[in-house]
């Protein structure tokens, strides 16, 4: 019991420890800044700028947050202070299948649902040609696989509210929609603000789904009809040829270690965050 | 009430309204166009048979191969996550139950743990694959899909262990049990339907993932004969074969898709049976 447990707690460690080890190779004989902020990405000349993925990661999970974030604040703001309680009954199961649903099956329904619309309809009615295979997908599928995770932290932050906190703004007169904006939000905010943090990171090393829809391609995106190409979809991508390539392992796996490294860091602060918060 | 207070209530009770049927309806829909295009491609032939010669230019055969190997992988994990991750989380609820800023530090490592992303797993599986000489296969999967669903795992079984009153413990105690015999005859019954729901929330987890595998378990159209052969997997054939320009091969991806999904539905159907049919061994307080 003992033995497993203090491996489990240096996993982290293990992981970070394993995948520099692998990166060395490229981190001793290029600046980390010249690897993060270069654009040109061409391996077999010996070239690694990350930069092209990165800022598609960016992107990517950004829009997938900017979707995401005022449907789950507004849905448990809703099942939790204007329903009754079997309707949280129907919500919690429907928000376990949405997060049971494997992100191959997301990104299977992304390819047959949102970019033939974003092709077909979205495309033509802003005036853009475009593929479909875009960011805009990329973003809305993830949007909608990150939409039970953030809400059931919601959900939770919003029902541990005292009851008494509500009724006293209520007795002063004040309406629902007064109350949550001014007492309920502000109380809840700094969960509010983990949750995103937290969903922020989930997003962030999505795989599968994103790498389906977003189209692939190695080029700073212009607008969110371009295609792009992501963080881990470069890593799941290429995996075949990394052995034939010098150094392409090694890139591959300084990828990886730029996930585990932003996820642990934006993991870190969320709790460090909540547990500020809950000593009031 | 002034006009703009009423039309600001009401302008955002239906903003409100508005975002939670748009889940609903999106799961709806996800539902549906999974059920919907699966069902067209399926067939007996597609869960009954191995893919033949000419499979991926549309000639016969079906996913028998990725069938078996989601299951013997999602359950071999699952197997090994679970006796792994249940003597750890004993350990924390009974062993370690008057140290509890420890216990705290580790379930905010298993959190941290369980926030890192599937894919750095398989990269971090691969490296070790390298290490120690193992090819693509079985073992290999095994190992790094266990490692991804260990902190689900334990964190799951922790939250249920954790409402356990202390009441039971000090019973135990008073009767002369010790602490191995109160953590795994006392509060392993007190808790199975929670345990099993854990494993299956694993195993769905488990089963549905594809970048940790990717590195890690290979692909092959064979049924896996040993633990150090290559296996497939059914988020791997979704993959591979929606990216097949065939339009056969694209709806065998669609059948595909309606097996995994449906594995993972009854997973989630039976876990919520299950807390029913153990109520009768739980001792009410």
């Amino acid at each position: 019991m003992v033995v497993s447990l203090v491996l489990l707690a240096l996993l982290p460690f293990l992981l970070f420890t394993g995948l520099y080890l692998k990166s060395f190779l490229l981190l001793r004989d290029y600046n980390i800044i010249d690897l993060l902020f270069g654009r040109e990405w061409k391996p077999a000349a010996g070239k690694f700028g990350f930069y092209p993925f990165i800022i598609g990661s960016v992107w990517v999970t950004l829009f997938a947050m900017l979707i995401s974030a005022p449907i789950c604040i507004l849905t448990a703001i809703y099942v939790t202070q204007y329903t009754r309680k079997w309707f949280l009954r129907i919500m919690h199961p429907a928000i376990d299948i949405l997060a049971g649903i494997p992100s191959v099956v997301y990104g299977l329904w992304g390819v047959l649902v949102i970019v033939p619309f974003i092709a077909k309809y979205l495309g033509p009615f802003v005036g853009i040609k475009t593929m479909g295979y875009s960011i805009l997908a990329g973003a809305f599928v993830l949007s909608i696989m990150i939409i039970p995770f953030i809400l059931n932290i919601l959900i939770e932050i919003f029902r541990a509210i005292p009851d008494a906190l509500k009724e006293a703004s209520l007795s002063l007169g004040a309406t629902q929609w007064q109350t949550v904006k001014s007492v309920l939000l502000k109380k809840a905010l700094p969960g509010i603000i983990a949750a995103m943090g937290f969903g922020l990171a989930r997003a962030f090393g999505e795989t599968m789904a994103v790498l389906m829809v977003v189209g692939n391609v190695v080029k700073v995106p212009h607008s969110i009809y371009d295609p792009g190409y992501t963080l881990p979809s470069l890593i799941a991508n290429n995996y075949g040829e990394m052995l034939s390539i010098p150094k392409y392992d090694s890139a591959l796996m300084f990828a990886a270690l730029v996930l585990l490294v932003v996820s642990l860091f934006f993991n870190l602060l969320m709790h460090f965050l909540i547990s500020r918060y809950n000593k009031y | 009430m002034k006009l703009r207070q009423k039309i600001e209530e009401k302008f955002f009770l239906g903003l409100m309204i508005f975002a939670t049927w748009f889940i609903l309806i999106i799961l709806a829909v996800i539902i549906y166009s999974v059920f919907e295009k699966g069902l067209k491609a399926m067939s007996w032939e597609i869960v009954s048979q191995i893919p033949k010669g000419g499979y991926y230019y549309g000639k016969g055969g079906g996913i028998l191969n990725a069938i078996t190997g989601s299951l013997l992988l999602a359950s071999g994990a699952t197997l090994v996550a679970f006796v792994i991750g249940l003597p750890v989380a004993l350990y924390m609820n009974v062993f370690l139950v008057r140290r509890q800023r420890l216990v705290n530090l580790i379930r905010f490592l298993l959190d941290l743990v369980w926030g890192i992303p599937s894919i750095v797993y398989g990269a971090f599986g691969f490296t070790i694959m390298i290490l120690i000489g193992l090819q693509t296969s079985l073992l290999a999967g095994i190992i790094t899909v266990s490692l991804f669903i260990l902190p689900i795992m334990i964190r799951s079984m922790d939250e249920i262990l954790r409402t356990v009153p202390v009441g039971l413990m000090e019973a135990a105690y008073s009767l002369g049990a010790n602490k191995s015999e109160t953590a795994f005859k006392i509060f392993t019954r007190q808790t199975i339907s929670g345990i099993i729901t854990a494993i299956l929330l694993s195993f769905g987890r488990a089963i549905g993932d594809a970048a940790s595998v990717l590195f890690t378990a290979g692909y092959t159209d064979n049924l896996p004969n040993s633990l150090l052969e290559p296996v497939a997997t059914l988020p791997l054939a979704i993959f591979f074969q929606l990216s097949s320009p065939v339009p056969e091969v694209q709806s065998r991806a669609y059948a595909s898709a309606l097996v995994l999904t449906l594995i993972i539905l009854l997973a989630s159907l039976f876990s919520r049976g299950v807390g029913k049919r153990y109520h009768k061994t739980k001792i009410n307080f």
